[in-house]
């Protein structure tokens, strides 16, 4: 790859996808033998293949943006919480199947718009992972999105336990649009969009289907998360350590 | 030392790990075979980001056109343009409908899509009937989804289109 002129901003902006899928994907892997039906059980195990394999992408071309030699590995396992940068979405336990949906419609729905608009990156690479994850991206949307409709227009205790996964996780969306000078960055070097247009676009995508459900948006508060500035919930300290305790104690381990 | 015509031909009889009934060429994901002074260069492409096989089917190439005397065989990974159902090609189409997964029907998905449950009427491999019902949108591997026949009462895989 040429050494082009490669701002902190843009190594970031990368970073930050790559840190999305990797978490999101470990968390759903925590379903692997859990779910409550097999075919789920399969649909969780699958779709967090996708993320690691989106994240293992991202952070690889991460590592030769930034140049220092660190490779997908050294990214994923060896930095430390505040070096992360993940939506705090991600990193938020599974709780139930529930929130794990919500979850999951809520984010693959951004990031099917946010693929979308990647594939016309200025950074080639950067537009050639888009290309291939939207592909996946639709049908965790779809899949997802199939389920949120099922469980808030199913029984009082599937709506009662979709509603709460979504009065619980609706707040933290307000972070996916929170516009960072990172974001104006990438977005003047044609790097990433404008950020501006992209939360009335994931509107028009997600509030028909949870009319759809049945389900109550709640309304917008002050709360913020801030894990996309490496400020973390308490949560994600505890799936580093799992995550990471192979690499940590077996410095270099390969399979 | 292969030619790439020779070279082609040896590809045409790597299985894919997962579904060995077709090659990896029948499944579209060698784009590029280039002979040079030094040996083999063999450009694929992955089928979905975390597909295991892809490093398995990495090897098998390596090793198939190894053992057929191409030098020394490199295999580049290439992500653009990403790899789509409709390269499979037509008679591996067959193939897979013979050995029991509907292979993928019409167009990749493109553009948006209602999110909803897809009432889509797949024909059964077994039986041929179109009264069927998606199971799960994810099968045995990301690249399927499982069905069950409603005529025959089998359970069945679909090669999903992307």
């Amino acid at each position: 790859m040429t050494q082009q002129m490669t701002s902190p901003e843009h190594i970031e902006y990368v970073l930050r996808l790559g840190d999305n899928a990797l978490i999101l994907g470990q968390r759903l892997s925590e379903w692997c033998g859990h779910a409550p039906v097999l075919e789920e059980d399969m649909a969780l195990a699958n779709m967090s293949l996708d993320l690691i394999g989106q994240a293992r992408m991202l952070l690889t071309h991460a590592g030769r943006l930034e140049g220092r030699g660190r490779d997908e590995d050294q990214l994923a396992f060896l930095r430390t919480e505040p070096n992360y940068r993940n939506l705090t979405l991600c990193e938020l336990p599974n709780q139930d199947f529930a929130r794990t949906m919500v979850r999951n419609f809520l984010y693959s729905s951004f990031q099917k718009l946010l693929w979308e608009r990647l594939m016309t990156s200025s950074d080639a690479e950067l537009a050639a992972i888009a290309a291939k994850s939207i592909k996946e991206a639709r049908y965790h949307a779809q899949h997802a999105g199939d389920w949120v409709i099922r469980l808030g227009d199913g029984t009082a205790e599937s709506h009662a336990r979709a509603q709460g996964a979504l009065d619980y996780l609706w707040p933290y969306t307000a972070e996916f649009f929170a516009a960072t000078p990172v974001d104006d960055t990438v977005a003047a070097a044609g790097v990433g969009p404008a950020w501006s247009e992209l939360e009335t676009a994931w509107e028009a995508l997600v509030l028909p289907v949870l009319a759809e459900a049945t389900l109550t948006v709640p309304a917008r508060t002050p709360f913020r998360s801030y894990g996309k500035f490496g400020r973390h919930s308490e949560h994600m300290g505890h799936l580093l350590a799992e995550m990471q305790i192979m690499q940590r104690t077996y410095p270099g381990a390969q399979w | 030392m292969l030619t790439e015509t020779r070279a082609w031909e040896v590809l045409e009889a790597v299985p894919d790990p997962e579904i060995p009934v077709i090659s990896v060429t029948e499944l579209g994901i060698v784009r590029e075979v280039v002979a040079t002074a030094a040996g083999l260069h063999v450009v694929v492409t992955p089928t979905y980001s975390g597909c295991p096989a892809t490093e398995v089917i990495a090897q098998s190439i390596r090793d198939a056109l190894v053992a057929a005397g191409g030098g020394d065989v490199t295999v580049e990974t290439r992500l653009a343009p990403a790899w789509t159902t409709d390269w499979i090609t037509e008679p591996a189409k067959e193939k897979l409908r013979a050995y029991g997964i509907a292979p993928p029907g019409g167009d990749a998905p493109v553009g948006p899509q209602p999110i909803r449950f897809v009432p889509k009427k797949l024909a059964c491999p077994r039986c041929g009937s179109t009264d069927s019902v998606r199971l799960s949108e994810f099968g045995s591997t990301a690249c399927k989804a499982l069905y069950r026949c409603r005529s025959c009462l089998e359970p069945f895989e679909y090669f999903k289109p992307i």
